[in-house]
C-alpha cells in the first residue's frame, strides 16, 4: 500500500507539471489576448511527433531542442496570420479558428503518420532504474521528465518576475483591460507570447511522447483535461492552474492505479437482478471511472465556485 | 411617507480601495434628484450599487422601504427601479423596434412566454410604438441599434429604460457628448417622460441640473458632502469650494 | 399618440402581406420534401436525404443555441445521443411489451429524453456564458461519453443498442421497414420541428433570447435573469437534438456511444457555423453541404474530415457570416441593382481561387497516397486528369497551382473589395443599406 502510494504520488506529480507546462501557455495566452486555444493540445501532440521524427533522423537530444521550436513557430504562424485576422469578430470566432485548426492538425497528423502509435523510444542514456521503491523500479526517465518540467516552471517564474515581457504579461493577468495599452507593439507581444506557450506546449510533447502514447489522438485524449484545469482553476489565473494541475495528476494516478469497486468492498450483487445500470455502477473499478473523475471535479467547481478554485474574472 | 429610494451608511471598496465612503441618500417619491460632482468622485458606482449592479460591502439601500441591498438588478428592476448607463448599452445586433419591445416584455407579463407570439401582443406593440415615438425614434425603427448615430443611441438608452414602466428612474449622464440642440431635446423629453416618476440623474451639465432638479446632492470622494434645493446646494460654501469653485461655474 | 394608432392601424396589412409571403415558403417546403423522392428515387438518394433531414433537425436544434441565444456548444450531440438511446429503449419495450405506441410517436419521446438531461444539467452549465460555457460543455460532453462506455446495460458498450423498427405497431398500414417510408417519417418530423423552432424565434423567449445573446448585462436591467434564460434555450435546444436522436434511431435501428461523442458534436457546430448562424435558415443549408460532403467525399478520399476542416477554417476566417451570411450580403444590392458591379471581379477571381484549391486538394491527396502504408493505389484522379502521386510532375503541378494560385488570387480578390466598395456605396446612396 505504502508502496502505491509512493509511486502514484510521484506519478501523479509528474503527469500535474506536465498538465502544467499545458495549462500555464493556455492561462497566460488566455489573459493576454482572450482567446482560449482549442489548439494548445494539438501543439504538444505535434511537439510529440515532431519529437519522434527528429529523433529518428537527428537524435533525441537536438529534437528535444529543436522540436520545440518548430512548434513554436507554428505557433506564431497561427498568431500572426490567423488570430490576428480573425480578431476583429470577436472571441467566438477566434475560438472557433483553434477550433478548426485543432481538427485539421488531427487530421494531417494522422494523414503523415497513420492512426497507430508510434515508436517513440526513451533514449538510452536515460533508459535505466533511477532508483527501486519496495520492489518498484522507478524509471530514470521520468524523473527526467520531472526534472525538465520543474526547470521550466522555475525559469517561467523568472521570466514572469524579472523581465518586462514578464511583467506585461503579469499585468495582463490582474488587469486584463490593461493589454490595450501596450502600444504599437502590442501585436509583437501576442506573437511571442502565442509562441512561446505553444512551444511549452511542444516540449511537454517531446518529453511526454516516449513515456505515454504518441499517437494522432492524443490531442483529442488531453484536450479536454487541460480546459478542466483551467476552468477548475479559474480561468486566467495561474496559481488556480497549478493547485488544478497537481490537484487532476494526483487525482488521476491515484484513481488508475486503484483497482476496488463497490463490488470488491461489499461482495458481488445478488445475481437474480439481472444486468442493470446498477449492476454496471457496483461492478466498475475506481480505475475505469479515472477518465472521467476530471469532468466530476468540473461540475462539482461549477456547483460550488463557479469562478474557479481561485478565479476572479465572469467570462 | 417613505422615502422611493433610501442609502443609508454604504460602503464600496475594491480591493482595499475604498471608493465609497459612508454613503448617505434620501430621495424621496415624486422627486427630481440630481448627483453632481467631480469625475471619479463615485457617481456611477453609486448608481451601480443601487441597481444591484454592484453589491455593497457594507450598509443598507432600500426602494420604496423595501430592502434591496443584496439583490440581483433583474430583481430589483422588478421592484420597480430601472436604470441607464453612462456608456451606451443597448442591444446592437438587435432593431430599434425590438430593443424597445424586448424591455416592455417583462413589465407587460409576458415574461419567458413561449407560447405566445410576439407580433400579436397588441399591448406591447401600442406601448413600444408610444416609447418609439416618444424618443423620437419610429422613422428609425427597423434599423439595428449598433448603426444608430451616437445620439440616438442615447436616446434609445433612455428609450429602454423607461420602457419597463419603472416608477424610479436612474439616468447617468443621459446627456453626455451630445451637442447642445440634442441636450435640450433630451431635456425636455426626459422632463416629459419622467412626469410622476421619481428621478435620479448625474449630469455634469450645470444648466441641466439646475434646471431640472428638484434636490441636488453632491459627491466628493464617495462622501455626500451636501444635499439640498438648487438655491442651498448654490449658497454652500462647502460646495463652492470643493466642486464649484474648481469647476469654475 | 396620435403616430402610435396610425402605426399601430397599419400594422395589420403590413402583417398580412409578409404572413402570405411567410406560408408560402413553408408550403413550398413542404411539396418540395414530399415529391424529392419521387424525382430522386434511388436507394442511395433516399438514404441521403434522409441523413439530410436528420442533420437539419440537429442543427437548427444547436442554432437555438449559437445563434439564437450565443451559447457556443462543443457537446450538443450528447442530447442527440441519448435522444437516440432513449428512442432505441422505448422502441424495443414498445415491442416486447405490445404497448400500443405506432413508431411516428418515437421521436418525441427521443426528445424527451433529451430535454430531460437538459433540464438536468442545464442549470449548472447555463450559470456562465462564452468561453466558460463553452469548456463545460465540452466537459459534459466528454463526461457523457466516458460514462457511456461504461454503464454497459444501458448503452451497449462499444457495440451498442440495436431495435427493429418494424416490430412496432403499424399505423396507416405503414411498416416504416422501407426507406421510402422512413423519409417520410422524418421529412413529416423536420416539417414539425423547423416550424416549432423557428416559432419559438418569434415568442417572448425567442426575442429575450437573442438579447441575451447581444449584451446579457443590459438583459438584467429590464427585468430579466440571463441564467433563466440561457437554461430554457439550453432545454429547447436539448428538445429538438433529442428528436434528431430518436430519428436518427429509428433510421439505423442502432444507437451507439458514436452518437453522443466528440465528433457529432463537432459537426453539427460545422454545418450550423458553415451555414450561418445568424439567419435561421443558415443552418438548414449548412446541414446539406455538410451532410452531402460527407457521404461525397468519403468515397473520394481517405482524408475528407481534413478538408472539413479547411472549409471550416476559411469560412471562420473569411465569411464569419456563413453560407447564408454570404448570401445575404448580396440582398441590399440586388435591390439596388448593383450587383452587376461586382459579379465581373467574382468571375475574375474565381480562376485563381480554383487553380488554389486543386493546387492544396492535390498537394493533400498526393501527401496522403505517399505516406499510407497500405498499397491504396498511387493514382490521383482530379478533373479527370490522372496524377501519379510518386511523380515529382505531380508535385511540381502542385505547388505551381498552389503558389501561383494564392498570389493571383490575392490579387484578384483585392478587386472584388474595390468593386465590392463601389456597389455597396451606390446601393447605400438608393438607400437600401441601413
Ligand atoms: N470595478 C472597479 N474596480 C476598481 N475600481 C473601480 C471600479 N469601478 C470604478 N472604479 C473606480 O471608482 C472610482 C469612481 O468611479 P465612478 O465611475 O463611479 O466615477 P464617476 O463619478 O461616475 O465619474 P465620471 O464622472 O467620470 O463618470 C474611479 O476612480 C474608478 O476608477
Ligand atoms: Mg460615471
Amino acid at each position: 500500500m505504502l508502496e502505491l502510494i509512493v509511486i502514484s504520488t510521484l506519478n501523479g506529480v509528474l503527469f500535474g507539471m506536465l498538465l502544467f507546462l499545458l495549462s500555464s501557455g493556455l492561462t497566460v495566452i488566455f489573459s493576454m489576448m482572450g482567446v482560449l486555444n482549442f489548439a494548445h493540445a494539438s501543439f504538444y501532440m505535434l511537439g510529440a511527433f515532431f519529437g519522434y521524427q527528429l529523433t529518428k533522423w537527428i537524435g533525441f537530444w537536438p529534437a528535444l531542442v529543436l522540436a520545440p521550436l518548430l512548434v513554436g513557430a507554428v505557433g506564431m504562424a497561427v498568431e500572426r496570420y490567423g488570430l490576428r485576422n480573425t480578431h476583429k469578430h470577436g472571441h467566438v470566432a477566434e475560438l472557433l479558428l483553434t477550433f478548426g485548426l485543432a481538427f485539421a492538425i488531427e487530421e494531417i497528423v494522422s494523414m503523415i503518420w497513420g492512426k497507430s502509435p508510434m515508436d517513440y523510444r526513451i533514449p538510452a542514456a536515460l533508459d535505466f532504474p533511477a532508483f527501486t521503491v519496495f520492489s518498484t523500479n522507478y524509471p530514470a526517465y521520468k524523473i527526467f521528465m520531472l526534472v525538465v518540467s520543474v526547470a521550466i516552471f522555475v525559469a517561467l517564474l523568472i521570466v514572469l518576475k524579472r523581465t518586462r515581457v514578464g511583467l506585461i504579461v503579469q499585468a495582463a493577468l490582474t488587469h486584463p483591460s490593461m493589454v490595450g495599452h501596450l502600444g504599437h507593439n502590442v501585436g509583437r507581444v501576442f506573437m511571442v507570447v502565442f509562441g512561446v506557450g505553444s512551444a511549452l506546449a511542444g516540449l511537454a510533447g517531446v518529453i511526454a511522447g516516449p513515456s505515454l502514447v504518441t499517437q494522432s489522438d492524443m490531442a483529442g485524449l488531453l484536450g479536454p483535461i487541460l480546459f478542466v484545469v483551467i476552468v477548475f482553476g479559474g480561468l486566467g489565473s495561474l496559481p488556480g492552474a497549478f493547485i488544478a494541475s497537481l490537484l487532476i495528476g494526483l487525482i488521476q494516478t491515484f484513481a488508475v492505479a486503484l483497482n476496488g469497486s463497490l463490488a470488491s468492498a461489499f461482495g458481488p450483487l445478488d445475481p437474480s437482478l439481472g444486468p442493470s445500470v446498477l449492476t454496471d455502477i457496483w461492478n466498475v473499478t475506481i480505475a475505469q471511472i479515472a477518465p472521467i473523475l476530471p469532468y466530476v471535479l468540473l461540475v462539482l467547481i461549477l456547483i460550488f465556485r463557479p469562478m474557479g478554485l481561485l478565479g476572479t474574472r465572469e467570462t | 411617507m417613505t422615502a422611493a429610494i433610501e442609502v443609508n451608511a454604504v460602503q464600496k471598496h475594491f480591493g482595499n480601495v475604498s471608493i465609497i465612503r459612508d454613503l448617505n441618500l434620501s430621495v424621496a417619491k415624486g422627486e427630481r434628484h440630481a448627483i453632481i460632482g467631480p469625475n471619479g468622485a463615485g457617481k456611477s458606482t453609486t448608481f451601480n450599487l443601487i441597481s444591484g449592479h454592484l453589491k455593497p460591502s457594507s450598509g443598507e439601500i432600500r426602494l420604496n422601504g423595501g430592502v434591496i441591498s443584496g439583490l440581483r438588478p433583474f430583481e430589483i428592476n422588478r421592484r420597480g427601479l430601472s436604470r441607464s448607463f453612462q456608456v451606451t448599452n443597448v442591444f446592437a445586433r438587435m432593431t430599434v423596434w425590438e430593443n424597445v419591445r424586448c424591455a416592455v416584455l417583462w413589465a407587460t407579463g409576458h415574461r419567458y412566454a413561449f407560447w405566445k407570439n410576439v407580433d400579436h401582443l397588441p399591448e406591447v406593440k401600442q406601448r413600444t410604438a408610444e416609447i418609439l415615438d416618444d424618443i423620437h425614434l419610429s422613422h428609425r425603427r427597423d434599423v439595428p441599434a449598433g448603426l444608430l448615430t451616437y445620439a440616438e443611441q442615447r436616446e434609445l438608452e433612455i428609450g429602454i429604460t423607461i420602457a419597463g414602466g419603472a416608477n424610479v428612474i436612474m439616468l447617468d449622464e443621459p446627456t453626455a457628448g451630445m451637442s447642445h440642440a440634442e441636450t435640450e431635446r433630451a431635456v425636455a423629453l426626459i422632463r416629459r417622460l419622467t412626469e410622476g416618476r421619481t428621478l435620479v440623474i448625474v449630469e455634469h451639465d450645470m444648466s441641466v441640473v439646475f434646471g431640472l432638479a428638484d434636490r441636488i446632492s453632491v459627491l466628493v470622494y464617495g462622501h455626500i458632502i451636501a444635499s439640498g434645493t438648487p438655491e442651498e446646494i448654490r449658497a454652500n460654501p462647502k460646495v463652492r469650494e470643493a466642486y464649484l469653485g474648481e469647476e469654475g461655474h | 399618440m396620435s403616430d402610435a394608432a396610425t402605426t399601430t392601424s397599419d400594422m395589420p396589412k403590413e402583417q398580412s402581406g409578409s404572413s402570405a409571403r411567410f406560408y408560402s415558403i413553408w408550403l413550398i417546403a413542404a411539396i418540395a420534401l414530399i415529391v424529392l423522392p419521387l424525382i430522386f428515387s434511388s436507394g442511395g438518394s433516399l438514404t441521403s436525404f434522409s441523413l439530410i433531414g436528420i442533420a437539419i433537425i440537429f442543427a437548427l436544434s444547436y442554432n437555438i443555441l449559437l445563434g439564437q441565444t450565443g451559447l457556443l456548444s462543443f457537446g450538443h450531440a450528447v442530447h442527440y445521443g441519448l435522444g437516440g438511446f432513449i428512442a432505441v429503449h422505448a422502441m424495443n419495450a414498445v415491442a416486447n411489451y405490445n404497448w400500443p405506441l405506432p413508431l411516428p410517436f418515437i421521436p418525441l419521446i427521443g426528445g424527451i429524453g433529451g430535454v430531460a438531461f437538459a433540464i438536468l444539467v442545464g442549470w449548472v452549465m447555463t450559470k456562465r456564458a462564452g468561453t466558460v460555457f463553452a469548456m463545460i460543455s465540452l466537459g459534459i460532453g466528454e463526461l457523457v461519453a466516458s460514462s457511456s462506455l461504461i454503464l454497459r446495460s444501458m448503452f451497449g458498450g462499444e457495440a451498442g443498442i440495436t431495435t427493429d423498427r418494424t416490430a412496432l405497431p403499424h399505423m396507416f398500414g405503414w411498416t416504416f421497414g422501407p426507406q421510402l417510408q422512413v423519409y417520410y417519417l422524418i421529412a413529416f418530423w423536420v416539417m414539425i420541428s423547423a416550424i416549432a423552432m423557428y416559432a419559438l424565434t418569434r415568442t417572448p423567449l425567442g426575442r429575450i433570447c437573442n438579447a441575451v445573446r447581444d449584451n446579457p448585462e443590459r438583459v438584467e436591467f429590464i427585468g430579466y435573469d440571463p441564467h433563466v434564460v440561457r437554461y430554457l434555450a439550453y432545454g429547447f435546444a436539448g428538445f429538438f437534438a433529442g428528436i434528431a436522436g430518436g430519428l436518427a434511431a429509428i433510421n439505423f435501428e442502432i444507437a451507439n456511444s458514436a452518437y453522443l461523442g466528440a465528433t457529432q458534436s463537432g459537426l453539427v457546430l460545422f454545418a450550423a457555423f458553415i451555414g450561418g448562424a445568424a439567419y435561421f435558415f443558415g443552418p438548414i443549408l449548412g446541414a446539406i453541404l455538410v451532410t452531402y460532403l460527407q457521404l461525397g467525399l468519403t468515397n473520394l478520399t481517405t482524408v475528407w474530415q481534413l478538408y472539413f476542416g479547411i472549409i471550416f477554417i476559411g469560412i471562420v476566417m473569411f465569411a464569419p457570416g456563413g453560407i447564408a451570411g454570404l448570401l445575404m450580403m448580396h440582398r441590399p444590392l440586388i435591390r439596388a441593382g448593383s450587383l452587376g458591379m461586382v459579379i465581373p471581379s467574382y468571375l475574375m477571381a474565381a480562376i485563381p481561387t480554383l487553380a488554389l484549391a486543386l493546387g492544396v486538394i492535390l498537394s493533400i491527396e498526393t501527401v496522403a497516397r505517399y505516406t499510407a502504408s497500405e498499397g491504396e493505389g498511387n493514382i490521383i484522379n482530379l478533373l479527370g486528369i490522372p496524377f501519379n502521386a510518386t511523380a515529382p510532375v505531380t508535385w511540381i503541378v502542385a505547388a505551381l497551382l498552389v503558389v501561383g494560385g494564392f498570389l493571383v488570387a490575392r490579387l484578384t480578390w483585392r478587386r472584388v473589395a474595390e468593386a465590392w466598395d463601389r456597389a455597396a456605396t451606390v446601393a447605400r446612396d438608393r438607400g437600401y443599406l441601413a
